[in-house]
Protein backbone atom coordinates (compact mmCIF):
# COMPACT_ATOMS: atom_id res chain seq x y z
CA UNK A 1 0.00 0.00 0.00
CA UNK A 2 2.29 2.82 -0.80
CA UNK A 3 1.70 6.29 -1.02
CA UNK A 4 1.41 8.08 -4.48
CA UNK A 5 2.31 11.68 -5.49
CA UNK A 6 -0.27 13.66 -6.90
CA UNK A 7 0.67 17.12 -9.32
CA UNK A 8 -1.57 20.08 -7.99
CA UNK A 9 -2.42 22.00 -10.67
CA UNK A 10 -4.17 24.74 -8.78
CA UNK A 11 -5.98 25.72 -6.01
CA UNK A 12 -6.62 22.56 -3.64
CA UNK A 13 -9.97 21.36 -2.79
CA UNK A 14 -9.61 22.05 1.00
CA UNK A 15 -6.21 22.97 2.26
CA UNK A 16 -5.46 22.25 5.75
CA UNK A 17 -4.24 24.46 8.30
CA UNK A 18 -1.06 23.71 9.98
CA UNK A 19 0.60 25.79 12.71
CA UNK A 20 4.28 26.22 14.12
CA UNK A 21 7.53 27.06 12.55
CA UNK A 22 7.30 25.25 9.25
CA UNK A 23 4.32 27.53 8.87
CA UNK A 24 6.48 30.22 7.86
CA UNK A 25 8.94 28.77 5.52
CA UNK A 26 6.33 27.70 3.23
CA UNK A 27 5.82 30.98 1.54
CA UNK A 28 2.61 32.38 -0.16
CA UNK A 29 1.37 29.13 -2.30
CA UNK A 30 1.82 26.68 0.26
CA UNK A 31 4.05 24.66 -2.17
CA UNK A 32 6.82 22.84 -1.14
CA UNK A 33 9.75 23.64 -3.25
CA UNK A 34 12.07 20.30 -3.82
CA UNK A 35 15.45 22.73 -2.60
CA UNK A 36 13.65 22.79 0.44
CA UNK A 37 14.93 21.56 3.78
CA UNK A 38 11.34 20.87 5.00
CA UNK A 39 12.06 22.35 8.18
CA UNK A 40 8.95 21.66 10.50
CA UNK A 41 8.47 17.73 9.63
CA UNK A 42 9.93 15.00 12.01
CA UNK A 43 13.24 13.92 10.77
CA UNK A 44 12.43 11.18 9.31
CA UNK A 45 10.42 12.43 6.86
CA UNK A 46 12.57 15.22 6.18
CA UNK A 47 15.21 12.23 5.20
CA UNK A 48 12.68 10.54 2.79
CA UNK A 49 11.73 13.41 1.14
CA UNK A 50 15.78 14.46 0.92
CA UNK A 51 15.55 10.93 -1.06
CA UNK A 52 13.02 11.39 -3.05
CA UNK A 53 13.55 14.91 -4.28
CA UNK A 54 17.55 14.56 -5.00
CA UNK A 55 18.97 10.98 -4.14
CA UNK A 56 20.64 11.92 -1.03
CA UNK A 57 22.53 9.84 0.27
CA UNK A 58 23.80 11.00 3.37
CA UNK A 59 19.95 11.20 3.98
CA UNK A 60 19.05 7.78 3.12
CA UNK A 61 22.17 6.68 5.63
CA UNK A 62 20.32 8.66 8.10
CA UNK A 63 17.04 6.68 7.63
CA UNK A 64 18.85 3.23 7.50
CA UNK A 65 20.28 4.10 10.91
CA UNK A 66 16.87 4.78 12.18
CA UNK A 67 14.59 1.79 10.65
CA UNK A 68 16.88 -0.67 10.33
CA UNK A 69 17.52 -1.35 13.95
CA UNK A 70 13.73 -1.44 14.70
CA UNK A 71 12.71 -3.55 10.89
CA UNK A 72 15.26 -5.91 12.23
CA UNK A 73 13.30 -6.00 15.79
CA UNK A 74 9.90 -6.81 13.86
CA UNK A 75 11.32 -9.18 11.37
CA UNK A 76 12.67 -10.72 14.53
CA UNK A 77 9.61 -10.81 16.53
CA UNK A 78 7.71 -12.19 13.40
CA UNK A 79 10.17 -15.48 14.17
CA UNK A 80 12.75 -14.65 11.48
CA UNK A 81 16.64 -15.95 12.27
CA UNK A 82 18.99 -13.11 12.18
CA UNK A 83 20.51 -13.75 8.81
CA UNK A 84 16.85 -13.83 6.99
CA UNK A 85 15.89 -10.90 9.16
CA UNK A 86 19.05 -8.75 7.57
CA UNK A 87 18.26 -9.89 4.19
CA UNK A 88 14.78 -8.51 4.50
CA UNK A 89 15.83 -5.13 6.32
CA UNK A 90 18.28 -4.57 2.88
CA UNK A 91 15.08 -5.15 0.86
CA UNK A 92 12.69 -3.17 2.58
CA UNK A 93 15.60 -0.41 2.77
CA UNK A 94 16.60 -0.49 -1.10
CA UNK A 95 13.16 -0.74 -1.86
CA UNK A 96 12.45 2.38 -0.23
CA UNK A 97 15.48 4.06 -2.32
CA UNK A 98 13.76 2.66 -5.10
CA UNK A 99 10.25 3.68 -4.80
CA UNK A 100 10.56 7.27 -3.08
CA UNK A 101 8.99 8.61 -5.52
CA UNK A 102 6.23 7.24 -4.65
CA UNK A 103 6.06 8.51 -1.25
CA UNK A 104 3.44 11.39 -0.71
CA UNK A 105 4.08 12.96 2.87
CA UNK A 106 0.59 14.22 3.61
CA UNK A 107 -0.78 10.51 4.05
CA UNK A 108 1.92 8.87 5.95
CA UNK A 109 4.99 10.12 7.88
CA UNK A 110 8.05 8.17 6.77
CA UNK A 111 8.27 5.22 9.17
CA UNK A 112 4.29 4.31 8.19
CA UNK A 113 5.54 4.12 4.73
CA UNK A 114 8.57 2.32 5.76
CA UNK A 115 6.27 0.13 7.75
CA UNK A 116 3.74 -0.98 4.98
CA UNK A 117 6.84 -1.91 2.95
CA UNK A 118 8.23 -4.21 5.43
CA UNK A 119 4.96 -6.19 6.64
CA UNK A 120 4.03 -6.58 3.53
CA UNK A 121 7.74 -8.28 2.73
CA UNK A 122 7.07 -9.92 5.91
CA UNK A 123 3.47 -11.51 4.94
CA UNK A 124 4.91 -11.98 1.56
CA UNK A 125 7.89 -14.62 3.03
CA UNK A 126 6.09 -15.63 6.07
CA UNK A 127 2.67 -16.85 3.92
CA UNK A 128 4.86 -17.63 0.98
CA UNK A 129 1.94 -15.39 -1.28
CA UNK A 130 1.85 -12.14 -2.72
CA UNK A 131 -0.01 -10.21 -0.30
CA UNK A 132 -3.15 -8.39 -1.87
CA UNK A 133 -2.71 -4.71 -2.02
CA UNK A 134 -5.22 -2.20 -2.93
CA UNK A 135 -4.74 -0.55 -6.77
CA UNK A 136 -2.58 2.35 -6.55
CA UNK A 137 -3.63 5.73 -7.17
CA UNK A 138 -1.79 6.20 -10.39
CA UNK A 139 0.84 9.09 -10.08
CA UNK A 140 1.65 11.25 -12.80
CA UNK A 141 4.22 10.63 -15.35
CA UNK A 142 5.49 14.63 -14.05
CA UNK A 143 8.98 14.10 -11.93
CA UNK A 144 8.02 17.48 -10.40
CA UNK A 145 6.56 17.07 -6.60
CA UNK A 146 4.19 19.67 -5.40
CA UNK A 147 2.92 18.38 -2.10
CA UNK A 148 0.41 20.28 -0.63
CA UNK A 149 2.63 21.43 2.24
CA UNK A 150 0.11 21.87 4.76
CA UNK A 151 -1.13 18.45 4.64
CA UNK A 152 2.41 17.38 5.11
CA UNK A 153 2.81 19.51 7.86
CA UNK A 154 -0.61 18.74 9.69
CA UNK A 155 -0.26 15.15 9.34
CA UNK A 156 2.92 15.07 10.73
CA UNK A 157 1.70 17.19 13.78
CA UNK A 158 -0.68 14.10 13.99
CA UNK A 159 1.41 11.51 14.26
CA UNK A 160 3.26 13.41 16.82
CA UNK A 161 0.29 13.96 18.71
CA UNK A 162 -0.57 10.37 18.64
CA UNK A 163 3.06 9.44 19.23
CA UNK A 164 2.62 11.49 22.55
CA UNK A 165 -0.80 9.30 23.58
CA UNK A 166 0.91 6.09 22.35
CA UNK A 167 3.43 7.11 24.99
CA UNK A 168 1.18 8.05 27.66
CA UNK A 169 -0.62 4.19 27.30
CA UNK A 170 -0.03 1.92 30.26
CA UNK A 171 2.54 -0.82 29.19
CA UNK A 172 0.72 -3.12 28.83
CA UNK A 173 -1.84 -1.19 26.20
CA UNK A 174 1.12 -0.55 24.56
CA UNK A 175 1.88 -4.20 24.27
CA UNK A 176 -1.11 -4.81 22.56
CA UNK A 177 -0.23 -2.48 19.59
CA UNK A 178 3.21 -3.64 19.48
CA UNK A 179 2.16 -7.46 19.11
CA UNK A 180 -0.96 -6.29 16.32
CA UNK A 181 1.73 -4.18 14.18
CA UNK A 182 5.22 -5.05 14.93
CA UNK A 183 4.73 -8.79 15.89
CA UNK A 184 4.12 -11.96 14.66
CA UNK A 185 1.34 -12.22 12.04
CA UNK A 186 -1.17 -14.88 14.36
CA UNK A 187 -2.26 -12.54 17.01
CA UNK A 188 -6.05 -12.32 17.75
CA UNK A 189 -6.88 -9.17 19.90
CA UNK A 190 -7.19 -7.21 17.66
CA UNK A 191 -9.69 -4.57 19.55
CA UNK A 192 -7.32 -2.04 20.70
CA UNK A 193 -9.73 -0.51 23.51
CA UNK A 194 -6.98 2.12 24.01
CA UNK A 195 -8.39 5.64 23.05
CA UNK A 196 -6.08 6.34 20.24
CA UNK A 197 -6.97 9.63 18.78
CA UNK A 198 -7.02 8.05 14.97
CA UNK A 199 -10.17 9.94 13.84
CA UNK A 200 -8.21 12.91 12.96
CA UNK A 201 -5.37 11.77 11.02
CA UNK A 202 -7.68 9.40 9.51
CA UNK A 203 -9.67 12.58 8.38
CA UNK A 204 -6.85 13.97 7.33
CA UNK A 205 -5.63 11.27 4.90
CA UNK A 206 -9.32 11.16 3.65
CA UNK A 207 -9.07 14.63 2.46
CA UNK A 208 -5.53 14.29 0.99
CA UNK A 209 -7.01 11.22 -1.04
CA UNK A 210 -9.89 12.74 -2.15
CA UNK A 211 -7.74 15.59 -3.29
CA UNK A 212 -6.07 13.13 -5.38
CA UNK A 213 -8.71 11.49 -6.79
CA UNK A 214 -9.85 14.82 -7.87
CA UNK A 215 -7.13 15.49 -9.49
CA UNK A 216 -6.11 12.85 -11.14
CA UNK A 217 -9.84 13.32 -12.51
CA UNK A 218 -8.91 16.51 -13.57
CA UNK A 219 -6.30 15.09 -15.80
CA UNK A 220 -7.76 12.73 -17.61
CA UNK B 1 -20.40 5.53 -9.92
CA UNK B 2 -22.71 5.86 -6.65
CA UNK B 3 -20.66 5.93 -3.32
CA UNK B 4 -19.84 2.86 -1.48
CA UNK B 5 -22.83 2.93 1.20
CA UNK B 6 -21.62 -0.79 2.72
CA UNK B 7 -18.47 -0.64 4.25
CA UNK B 8 -15.40 -3.00 5.73
CA UNK B 9 -15.73 -3.14 9.57
CA UNK B 10 -12.85 -1.33 11.25
CA UNK B 11 -12.14 -4.63 13.10
CA UNK B 12 -11.62 -6.28 9.80
CA UNK B 13 -9.17 -3.34 8.23
CA UNK B 14 -7.18 -3.34 11.37
CA UNK B 15 -6.64 -6.79 10.63
CA UNK B 16 -6.34 -6.73 7.21
CA UNK B 17 -3.49 -3.89 7.80
CA UNK B 18 -1.80 -5.70 10.66
CA UNK B 19 -1.24 -8.89 8.75
CA UNK B 20 -3.33 -10.78 10.92
CA UNK B 21 -6.37 -11.26 8.25
CA UNK B 22 -6.43 -14.47 6.43
CA UNK B 23 -5.58 -14.41 2.35
CA UNK B 24 -9.08 -14.78 1.53
CA UNK B 25 -10.62 -12.25 3.66
CA UNK B 26 -7.33 -9.63 2.46
CA UNK B 27 -7.93 -10.20 -1.22
CA UNK B 28 -12.01 -8.75 -0.34
CA UNK B 29 -10.32 -6.15 1.77
CA UNK B 30 -7.82 -4.97 -0.47
CA UNK B 31 -10.30 -4.91 -3.65
CA UNK B 32 -12.71 -3.02 -1.45
CA UNK B 33 -10.09 -0.34 -0.80
CA UNK B 34 -9.43 0.00 -4.49
CA UNK B 35 -13.14 1.13 -4.31
CA UNK B 36 -13.59 3.24 -1.50
CA UNK B 37 -11.34 6.19 -0.22
CA UNK B 38 -12.81 6.11 3.09
CA UNK B 39 -11.99 2.85 3.79
CA UNK B 40 -8.32 3.13 2.32
CA UNK B 41 -7.98 6.08 4.73
CA UNK B 42 -8.76 3.53 7.52
CA UNK B 43 -6.23 1.52 6.76
CA UNK B 44 -3.40 3.97 6.00
CA UNK B 45 -4.33 5.61 9.64
CA UNK B 46 -3.39 2.11 11.03
CA UNK B 47 -0.43 2.45 9.00
CA UNK B 48 0.45 5.72 10.46
CA UNK B 49 -0.35 4.17 14.17
CA UNK B 50 2.28 1.06 13.44
CA UNK B 51 4.54 4.05 12.11
CA UNK B 52 4.08 5.58 15.77
CA UNK B 53 4.67 2.17 17.70
CA UNK B 54 8.35 1.52 15.26
CA UNK B 55 9.44 4.72 15.80
CA UNK B 56 8.73 4.01 19.64
CA UNK B 57 10.83 1.30 19.71
CA UNK B 58 14.31 0.99 21.46
CA UNK B 59 16.91 0.64 18.74
CA UNK B 60 20.17 -0.11 19.24
CA UNK B 61 23.25 0.90 16.02
CA UNK B 62 22.63 -0.53 13.12
CA UNK B 63 24.84 -3.41 11.98
CA UNK B 64 28.21 -1.76 10.49
CA UNK B 65 27.91 -4.85 7.65
CA UNK B 66 24.41 -4.46 7.11
CA UNK B 67 24.74 -0.94 6.63
CA UNK B 68 27.61 -0.58 4.14
CA UNK B 69 26.20 -3.52 2.24
CA UNK B 70 23.03 -1.65 1.38
CA UNK B 71 25.00 1.59 1.06
CA UNK B 72 26.65 -0.15 -1.82
CA UNK B 73 23.64 -1.92 -3.25
CA UNK B 74 22.32 2.16 -3.76
CA UNK B 75 23.22 1.92 -7.79
CA UNK B 76 22.35 -2.13 -8.67
CA UNK B 77 19.63 -2.78 -10.00
CA UNK B 78 16.17 -2.87 -8.13
CA UNK B 79 15.86 -5.57 -5.60
CA UNK B 80 13.74 -8.07 -7.54
CA UNK B 81 10.67 -7.69 -4.58
CA UNK B 82 10.58 -3.82 -5.50
CA UNK B 83 10.67 -4.60 -9.48
CA UNK B 84 7.78 -6.78 -9.55
CA UNK B 85 4.68 -4.65 -10.37
CA UNK B 86 1.73 -4.68 -8.43
CA UNK B 87 -0.78 -6.58 -10.43
CA UNK B 88 -3.04 -3.77 -12.89
CA UNK B 89 -6.70 -3.87 -12.43
CA UNK B 90 -8.24 -5.42 -15.84
CA UNK B 91 -8.88 -3.06 -18.81
CA UNK B 92 -12.29 -1.49 -18.30
CA UNK B 93 -11.60 -1.24 -14.66
CA UNK B 94 -14.26 -4.42 -13.35
CA UNK B 95 -11.72 -6.52 -11.43
CA UNK B 96 -9.39 -4.21 -9.14
CA UNK B 97 -5.62 -5.17 -9.04
CA UNK B 98 -6.04 -7.72 -5.95
CA UNK B 99 -8.33 -9.62 -8.32
CA UNK B 100 -6.63 -9.87 -11.52
CA UNK B 101 -3.70 -10.62 -9.19
CA UNK B 102 -5.97 -13.76 -8.61
CA UNK B 103 -6.76 -14.85 -11.54
CA UNK B 104 -3.02 -14.62 -12.56
CA UNK B 105 -3.97 -12.12 -15.33
CA UNK B 106 -6.49 -14.42 -17.07
CA UNK B 107 -10.12 -13.74 -17.79
CA UNK B 108 -12.02 -15.94 -15.38
CA UNK B 109 -12.65 -19.64 -15.86
CA UNK B 110 -16.20 -19.61 -15.20
CA UNK B 111 -17.70 -23.40 -13.95
CA UNK B 112 -21.51 -23.88 -14.10
CA UNK B 113 -23.54 -24.10 -10.56
CA UNK B 114 -26.75 -24.53 -12.57
CA UNK B 115 -29.81 -22.02 -12.75
CA UNK B 116 -27.33 -19.83 -14.94
CA UNK B 117 -25.40 -18.74 -11.93
CA UNK B 118 -21.69 -19.55 -11.82
CA UNK B 119 -18.14 -19.20 -10.14
CA UNK B 120 -14.73 -19.09 -10.23
CA UNK B 121 -12.68 -20.61 -7.03
CA UNK B 122 -9.98 -18.62 -6.52
CA UNK B 123 -7.97 -19.90 -3.33
CA UNK B 124 -9.40 -22.19 -1.14
CA UNK B 125 -7.12 -23.12 1.52
CA UNK B 126 -7.07 -24.15 5.40
CA UNK B 127 -7.84 -20.19 6.43
CA UNK B 128 -10.84 -19.95 3.98
CA UNK B 129 -11.58 -19.59 0.40
CA UNK B 130 -12.15 -16.39 -2.14
CA UNK B 131 -14.41 -17.30 -4.81
CA UNK B 132 -15.86 -15.10 -7.78
CA UNK B 133 -19.32 -15.28 -8.46
CA UNK B 134 -21.73 -14.41 -11.45
CA UNK B 135 -25.45 -14.06 -11.07
CA UNK B 136 -28.41 -13.48 -13.24
CA UNK B 137 -30.83 -11.11 -12.69
CA UNK B 138 -33.84 -12.38 -10.34
CA UNK B 139 -31.43 -15.62 -9.16
CA UNK B 140 -30.28 -16.03 -5.59
CA UNK B 141 -26.60 -15.37 -4.90
CA UNK B 142 -25.28 -18.80 -3.26
CA UNK B 143 -25.28 -19.62 0.53
CA UNK B 144 -21.87 -21.20 1.00
CA UNK B 145 -22.83 -23.30 3.84
CA UNK B 146 -19.83 -22.89 6.54
CA UNK B 147 -20.53 -21.23 9.92
CA UNK B 148 -18.02 -18.42 9.78
CA UNK B 149 -17.36 -14.88 8.49
CA UNK B 150 -18.63 -13.94 4.94
CA UNK B 151 -17.51 -11.10 3.04
CA UNK B 152 -19.16 -10.82 -0.10
CA UNK B 153 -18.30 -7.56 -2.57
CA UNK B 154 -20.30 -6.42 -5.81
CA UNK B 155 -17.76 -5.86 -8.63
CA UNK B 156 -21.05 -5.54 -11.22
CA UNK B 157 -24.76 -5.49 -11.42
CA UNK B 158 -26.22 -5.64 -7.74
CA UNK B 159 -28.19 -7.44 -5.04
CA UNK B 160 -30.17 -6.86 -1.75
CA UNK B 161 -31.65 -9.07 0.83
CA UNK B 162 -32.94 -7.75 4.30
CA UNK B 163 -29.70 -5.88 5.07
CA UNK B 164 -29.75 -4.05 2.32
CA UNK B 165 -29.26 -2.93 -1.38
CA UNK B 166 -25.36 -3.52 -2.80
CA UNK B 167 -23.94 -1.84 -5.24
CA UNK B 168 -20.29 -1.97 -6.89
CA UNK B 169 -17.59 -1.31 -4.55
CA UNK B 170 -20.64 -2.40 -1.40
CA UNK B 171 -19.69 -5.24 0.91
CA UNK B 172 -22.08 -7.30 2.70
CA UNK B 173 -20.30 -8.70 5.63
CA UNK B 174 -21.98 -11.53 7.68
CA UNK B 175 -22.23 -14.13 9.76
CA UNK B 176 -22.54 -17.84 7.52
CA UNK B 177 -24.83 -18.90 10.53
CA UNK B 178 -27.36 -16.37 9.72
CA UNK B 179 -30.12 -16.71 7.36
CA UNK B 180 -30.22 -14.58 4.31
CA UNK B 181 -31.22 -14.79 0.66
CA UNK B 182 -29.77 -12.18 -1.71
CA UNK B 183 -31.10 -12.12 -4.73
CA UNK B 184 -29.72 -10.65 -7.43
CA UNK B 185 -31.10 -7.75 -8.87
CA UNK B 186 -32.58 -6.96 -12.92
CA UNK B 187 -30.00 -5.92 -15.92
CA UNK B 188 -26.39 -6.18 -15.84
CA UNK B 189 -25.24 -9.92 -14.61
CA UNK B 190 -23.85 -9.53 -10.77
CA UNK B 191 -20.72 -10.14 -10.54
CA UNK B 192 -19.07 -10.39 -6.65
CA UNK B 193 -15.98 -11.56 -5.00
CA UNK B 194 -16.84 -13.49 -2.51
CA UNK B 195 -14.68 -15.31 0.68
CA UNK B 196 -15.57 -17.58 3.80
CA UNK B 197 -14.41 -19.20 6.00
CA UNK B 198 -13.24 -22.33 6.69
CA UNK B 199 -15.16 -25.41 7.45
CA UNK B 200 -12.81 -26.49 10.16
CA UNK B 201 -12.12 -22.90 11.39
CA UNK B 202 -8.08 -23.04 12.03
CA UNK B 203 -7.37 -19.21 12.44
CA UNK B 204 -8.46 -17.91 16.23
CA UNK B 205 -9.27 -15.01 14.84
CA UNK B 206 -12.34 -15.26 12.73
CA UNK B 207 -14.46 -16.12 15.53
CA UNK B 208 -13.12 -12.00 17.47
CA UNK B 209 -14.19 -10.67 14.13
CA UNK B 210 -17.54 -12.00 14.14
CA UNK B 211 -18.21 -10.03 17.02
CA UNK B 212 -18.69 -6.72 15.51
CA UNK B 213 -20.64 -8.09 12.41
CA UNK B 214 -23.57 -7.22 11.99
CA UNK B 215 -26.55 -10.19 12.85
CA UNK B 216 -29.18 -10.39 10.98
Amino acid sequence: MLNETDTLQTARVRPAPATGAGLARLGQTGRMNPDDTHDGLSPPTQWLLAVRDRRDRAAFGRLFDHFAPRLTTMMLRAGMGRAMADDVVQDVMLTAWQKAHLFDPARAQASAWIYRIARNRQIDILRRERRPVPDALRPSEDDQHDDDALSALALDQEATRLRAALDALTADQRAVIEQAYLGDLSHTEIRQRTGLPLGTIKSRIRLALERLRHELKELR
Amino acid sequence: MSPVTHHIPDDIIEAYASGALPHAFSVVVATHLSLCASCRATAEACDVLAGTALDALDAGAPDADLRARTLAALDAPAPRSARAERPAPSSGGLFPGPVTAELRGRPPRWRSLGAGIRQQILTAGPLGTVRLLSIPGGKAVPDHGHNGLELTLVLQGSFQDQTGHYRRGDVQVVSDEVEHTPVADAGPTCICLAATDAPLRFNALIPRLLQGVFRI
